[in-house]
């Protein structure tokens, strides 16, 4: 009834042993991998810190970052354990570990797979952080002399720039807020005070943005002002104009480029996944088949196997642990425990 | 009259062989760290062909990829050499390979402190490629429907953007060229017939930039056009604003970079022409001091190592006298010479 059972010849169990000893080896570099690929998320959603709202995206490279760390500890005792394993006087000291060694391991994989699912499931709450940043960001562009605020203008600027995109959601952002601060607007021009009346807030708004928006690969000047009005500018109509401005908005270049980065971190960690689980099913064979040997005969084979009994039997067996540990109920719970206990031991001596 | 002697015990023999094996190693990791160094600045100066008028300037990119090429080999032959030198019967066989050895290793060698100097000769002559290139780019800015030339306003676009720096000298170059291509001029308005009349060549002329110029570091919005016209804009003075748009010209910024990279090469190879130097100067003493050795029958025996076996105007005489003969410059003077050397001899 053991699950998946092999046959281990002492040259196997050697085998084994040195091939789990390079193994635990890569997975310690797997580990400062993926710590590293933490860090290096974390520094490319810090660099935009400015334009996302909350930090709850940051649990992905911190998962990571975490995960990563335990990971080259477990390794390196694993690499340990089997350095230790062929010598049978060394090994039994180790034999204690062994079981919270799997449950850490078996963690590991589990938060892994996690991040991995955490960076497509939170792209939901990345586009709205981004939403209400760069919402933000573009409200307040015009407050250079506000204290707190004077770099938004530079920010987005750069963030315009560098990543060829314009506005929130494309370049009509920019029309339905005042982007040029009240310092540089001339009150008593009759332009200025048409527009400031013409809305209830009394803000200078027009049909115009800032010159990051501009497109470096448009055949044409850039044109920054009067978009919507096909007569301010010779041979223009705004309806087919599609190189003058960057089309894109920034919330989706910014949404791409961060899902372009997870997908390109995902089957990585995906990888150092299987590693991890290779070395875990590799250790569990290298102690149940050195825990078989027969200590009068030690070059003799022994049987390895990843439970004793089958799945359904060992979650059993650790349920009734787990009652027997909290002491669980009263008086039938506990009977029908020791009831199926023994109920169990029957089968199993049968 | 022998150029820095220096006594060479067996064991001292020893301990230069084996440290000669190991910087020659180092040296060859250094020939090819000059190598890449080489293929780096090449691919520098590549990525903005499209400004420069000439390739001079690529000699020093191309120097350094040959002499780290060139370094490979000459210490890969040290250690070589230098392997074979504590075995006295495998060392003579490297005798007849080690004068030309002599002239290719201090020509390469040469070379490579002679492109250091050049990196910072060279400036002047980039500094003018640029002038001219930036001039053409600006005045072919419009045509972006030519063919050959419509990546130009694209060209000068990123590189402004990048370099944070607007125009050839400064921003005034913008006022000089005619930037906006006629097709994007309404030649019905008073205003587009006013300015093309101004001038004898007809260009519509203007006191703006493109928006490549402007300095995201503003405080206010980027004023682009009517930039020396002070009541056209709100609270604008022109003598007075430094932060609308870039103060540097083009030309500047990149010969700054340039001449950056240059420093920070030059002093690597510097670095790298000492450390080849000490390998030749090593392998020259075990060369002379295994030389005492051959034919000797105890190898163990304390020899002498020099640098050059007769003083250094003699040695330069001795390989000069023959060219000058060869070549029959001066017949009476170099018979005299010959005559005074053999009397010497």
């Amino acid at each position: 009834m053991a699950l998946l059972k092999l046959q281990f010849p002492l040259q196997r169990r050697v085998r084994l042993a040195q091939g789990l000893w390079l193994l635990s080896w890569l997975a310690v570099l797997a580990g400062a991998f993926t710590f590293s690929l933490g860090v290096y998320l974390k520094t490319e959603l810090l660099r935009r810190a400015e334009v996302m709202d909350n930090t709850e995206i940051h649990v992905v490279p911190n998962i990571l970052m975490l995960v990563g760390l335990v990971t080259m500890g477990i390794n390196l005792f694993a690499g340990r354990v089997c350095q230790d394993s062929l010598d049978s006087a060394r090994f039994p000291p180790w034999k204690p570990f062994l079981l919270p060694w799997y449950g850490l391991a078996w963690m590991v994989c589990v938060w892994l797979l996690s991040a991995v699912v955490l960076s497509y499931a939170l792209q939901g709450h990345l586009e709205e952080s981004l939403k209400v940043g760069l919402r933000n960001g573009i409200r307040f562009y015009r407050d250079t002399d506000v204290p707190g605020r004077c770099f938004q203008k530079e920010t987005i600027d750069r963030l315009q720039m560098e990543l060829r995109c314009c506005g929130n959601t494309n370049y009509r952002d920019w029309f339905e807020v005042q982007w040029i601060s009240n310092r540089y607007l001339d009150f008593t021009s009759k332009e200025v005070k048409d527009r400031v009346r013409s809305n209830v807030d009394g803000r200078y708004l027009m049909d115009g943005v800032p010159f990051s928006c501009c497109n470096p690969g448009s055949p044409r000047p850039c044109l920054q002002n009067h978009l919507t009005d096909n007569t301010a500018h010779y041979n223009y109509e705004h309806q087919s104009e599609e190189l003058n401005l960057y089309n894109r908005g920034c919330r989706q270049a910014l949404v791409d480029y961060y899902m372009g980065l997870m997908n390109t971190i995902g089957p990585g960690i995906l990888s150092v996944i299987s590693l991890q689980m290779s070395v875990l099913v590799s250790l569990r064979y290298l102690q149940t088949s050195l825990d078989g040997v027969d200590p009068e005969n030690p070059e003799a084979d022994s049987e390895g196997y990843i439970l004793a009994k089958g799945v359904k039997e060992t979650m059993m067996d650790v349920k009734n642990i787990m009652f027997k540990l909290l002491q669980f109920g009263q008086v039938e719970a506990g009977d029908e425990a020791e009831a199926g206990a023994d109920g169990e031991k029957a089968a199993t001596s049968s | 009259m022998v150029l820095m002697k220096m006594k060479f015990p067996f064991e001292k023999r020893m301990k230069l062989a084996q440290g000669l094996w190991l910087l020659s190693w180092i040296a060859t990791l250094a020939g090819a760290f000059t190598f890449t160094l080489g293929c780096f600045l090449k691919t520098e100066l590549r990525r903005r062909a499209e400004v420069m008028d000439n390739t001079e300037i690529h000699a020093v990119p191309n120097t350094l990829m040959i002499v780290g090429l060139a370094s490979l080999g000459i210490n890969y032959f040290a250690g070589r050499m230098c392997q074979d030198a504590l075995d006295a019967g495998r060392f003579p066989r490297w005798k007849t390979f080690l004068q030309p050895y002599w002239g290719v290793s201090l020509l390469f060698t040469l070379l490579m402190l002679t492109t250091v100097i050049m990196s910072y000769a060279m400036k002047g002559n980039l500094e003018w490629s640029l002038k001219i290139g930036l001039k053409n780019g600006i005045r072919f800015y419009k045509d972006t429907d030519t063919p050959g030339r419509c990546f130009q306003k694209q060209t000068i676009d990123r590189l402004q953007m990048e370099f944070q720096c607007c125009g050839n000298t400064d921003f005034k170059d913008w006022f000089e060229v005619q930037w906006i291509s006629n097709r994007y001029l309404d030649f019905s308005s008073k205003e587009v017939k006013d300015r093309v009349k101004s001038n004898v060549d007809g260009r519509y002329l203007f006191d703006g930039v493109p928006f490549s110029c402007c300095n995201p570091s503003s405080p206010r919005p980027c004023i682009q056009d009517r930039l020396t016209n002070n009541s056209a804009h709100y609270n604008y003075e022109h003598q007075t604003e430094e932060l609308n748009i870039y103060i540097r010209g083009c030309r500047e910024a990149l010969v700054n970079y340039y001449m950056g990279l240059m420093n920070t090469i030059g002093a690597a190879v510097l670095s790298i022409f000492l450390v080849q130097s000490s390998v030749l100067v090593s392998l020259r003493y075990l060369q002379t001091a295994m030389e005492a050795v051959a034919g000797q029958e105890n190898t163990e025996i304390e020899t002498e190592g020099y640098l050059l076996e007769k003083g250094v105007k003699e040695t330069i005489m001795e390989y000069v006298t023959p060219v000058l003969v060869f070549l029959q410059l001066n017949q009476v003077g170099s018979e005299d010479a010959e005559a005074g050397e053999t009397p010497a001899k």
